[in-house]
């Protein structure tokens, strides 16, 4: 665990845990389909250089944008 | 004489009917057009160089960016729909100007190159293509319909007089491309609280129009220090709007019809 987080990182954390808390407004069964898929996402980036200041802050544009669009109630499950 | 006038006219015949053509001299053109791939965010965005042959390609922007993506570079990515100016797709930066490529005409001196960048300071998509979902909010926000609280006398047609009609001219006609509010220093530094030209202009025209009956409620809903002052009468906006319209007017008359009111 780092020593203190640095503000990027606290914002991608915090998205994480937005993102886990939307799910528990889906339906039971497709909970764990959600998760998988926030988890293989920011697993996909997770090499990315800490200063990489530019693409960090355009994956959390991304991303809060995708969570604006999956967030939405008729949005029941995932792949 | 009819010898000579006859000669003369198969010799027109003859040349009009050479099938084969004269073999022209490639005048090419360099295109740098700003790149930038969102499935690989790591790297960052750079100018790629076409060349494009002028003899080829017809006469405006929208042309030579279409010859290069059929012919060259297939993943080139742009906006654009109607080809005639009057959706506002294409809209982006070249040479320096926010306008429609499809009403751009290249400059046709090959020594110089056209520099191609998508809307200044816009989060970008992908390649030319930004992203306009704020532009598009803000015009929501202003509430860009005809709103009344009585039904008209006859029942049937809101009417109106043939003056209160030419006083929407000049404000219908915006596509809302874009182009103008991507051009004011003003809205780059604070979007997300200034509408923007455009879309002032569009409040404007629902402000001035003798058939709506909000114009109180909308006047109150741009009196603060940030959606409509923040304009600082830069002009960038009338400058640029490849239609020739004048938001920068418009924003005045707001301004006017908010101080007198």
């Amino acid at each position: 665990m780092a020593k203190r987080l640095s503000g990027l990182q606290r914002e991608v954390l915090q998205m994480y845990r937005q993102c886990i808390r939307a799910t528990y407004s889906k339906p039971k069964a497709s909970q764990p389909n959600f998760v998988k898929h926030i988890r293989k996402e920011f697993r996909q980036y997770q090499d990315l250089p800490r200063k990489d200041f530019s693409t960090i802050e355009h994956l959390l544009r991304v991303g809060h944008r995708r969570l604006e669009m999956y967030s939405q109630p008729e949005v029941k499950d995932i792949h | 004489m009819s010898g000579i006038l006859k000669r003369n006219i198969v010799g027109v015949i003859a040349r009009r009917g050479l099938a084969t053509e004269v073999a022209q001299e490639a005048r090419l053109k360099t295109f740098k057009i700003y790149r930038w791939n969102p499935d690989h965010p790591a790297e960052k965005p750079k100018l790629q160089e076409f060349k494009v042959d002028l003899n080829k390609c017809g006469p405006m922007v929208l042309d030579a960016l279409l010859k290069i993506k059929d012919e060259q570079d297939a993943t080139l990515t742009l906006r654009r729909s109607c080809r005639e100016g009057i959706c506002g797709s294409c809209a982006m930066n070249i040479g320096g100007r926010n306008t429609l490529a499809c009403l751009c005409k290249i400059d046709t001196d090959v020594s110089k190159q056209t520099k191609i960048y998508p809307l200044p300071h816009m989060y970008i998509v992908k390649d030319l293509v930004p992203d306009l979902t704020q532009f598009y909010k803000q015009y929501k926000s202003v509430q860009p319909y005809l709103q009344r609280s009585k039904v008209p006398e006859d029942g049937r047609e809101n009417l109106q007089s043939i003056e209160d009609r030419k006083k929407l001219d000049g404000l219908y006609e915006c596509i809302l491309c874009a182009c103008c509010s991507t051009s004011c220093p003003s809205y780059w530094w604070n979007q997300e609280q200034y509408l923007g030209p455009a879309v002032l202009m569009q409040a404007y025209r629902w402000l001035v129009d003798s058939r709506d009956q909000a114009s109180k409620f909308r006047k109150e809903m741009l009196q603060n220090s940030m959606s409509l002052y923040r304009c600082h009468t830069i002009m960038n906006c009338t400058r640029t709007c490849p239609k020739g319209l004048n938001p920068g007017y418009a924003i005045a008359e707001i301004k006017k019809a908010l101080a007198t009111s």
